[in-house]
């Protein structure tokens, strides 16, 4: 039973792993994104 | 289909076969309650497949045409693939372990998948040597329509040669076959997982195409200047 757990508990953790390296890519490029929008509204003014 | 329904029929399809793996299928005689990795085991190892069989699609088709777009959903559909091959390496030996007593043997199932997962690990590690982003998709889509060779071999390696990993239950002839509640949660789980492939597959593509503009936008030379 231990070993059922075991693999069923580390898949599901290996995919929330992959799906938070996405999120966190996700937040990078939005903060580069902004970074982008602050520069092109500077040079508006 | 829509991002957010796609993730919804994930979370579903995902919900019916945990409750069809751990409540409705019957308990196998011989291997007791561990037989249950067989379900999630067998659907992650069959979506590995078809993630590397998109890679040589799309691989062909970006060598025809040259359409970025087509080299972005090779590449993302290797990273997933990476990611479902890896979990098929972690759970194959869970499952070997309490049933052989050994938790790995290079056998030519064992083999031909490990080898399957080492050609999407030199695929994404190919992409990351690349500068030139012509180069890197070139090379890139020749590995992986050279790579995809292999899923066939991991499929009819237990047919071929004699195997310490289990003879086929489906497909492997008048001795294979499943019970049928067994049967319907082998398809449900595999549903599901194909859902997830086709979700994560989706997701990253996205991710990748607004990551190639913002990086195009801040090669160009008058926000260099600036920031």
């Amino acid at each position: 039973m231990s070993f059922l757990f075991a693999a069923y508990t580390i898949i599901w953790i290996f995919f929330f792993a992959y799906l938070l390296s996405i999120a966190r890519r996700q937040k990078k490029i939005q903060d580069d994104l902004a970074e982008i929008q602050e520069w092109m509204d500077r040079q508006k003014k | 289909m829509n991002r957010n329904w796609l993730a919804l029929s994930t979370f579903v399809a995902m919900m019916v076969s945990i409750y069809l793996i751990f409540m409705y299928a019957p308990t196998e005689a011989t291997m007791g309650d561990v037989q249950r990795i067989f379900y999630i085991h067998v659907s992650l190892a069959w979506t590995s497949f078809l993630a590397i069989f998109i890679v040589f699609i799309y691989s062909i088709r970006f060598l025809a045409s040259r359409d970025r777009q087509l080299d972005i959903k090779a590449f993302c559909a290797a990273e997933v693939g990476a990611v479902f091959s890896t979990t098929v390496l972690i759970s194959g030996p869970i499952w070997a372990k309490p049933v052989w007593g050994i938790w790995w043997t290079w056998d030519a199932r064992l083999t031909s998948a490990f080898l399957l997962w080492l050609i999407y690990m030199g695929y994404l590690v190919l992409r990351r040597l690349i500068e030139s982003p012509e180069q890197r998709a070139r090379l890139s889509a020749v590995f992986g329509i050279l790579g995809a060779v292999d899923a066939p071999i991991v499929y009819m390696s237990n047919r071929w040669w004699r195997t310490q990993h289990p003879a086929p239950v489906m497909g492997g002839g008048e001795s294979s076959g499943l019970d049928p509640q067994m049967r319907l949660t082998l398809y449900v789980t595999f549903a599901a997982c194909v859902l997830l492939f086709f979700y994560l597959w989706k997701l990253r593509c996205e991710l990748e195409r607004t990551q190639e503009v913002v990086e195009s936008l801040q090669r160009a030379p008058q926000f260099k200047e600036v920031s």
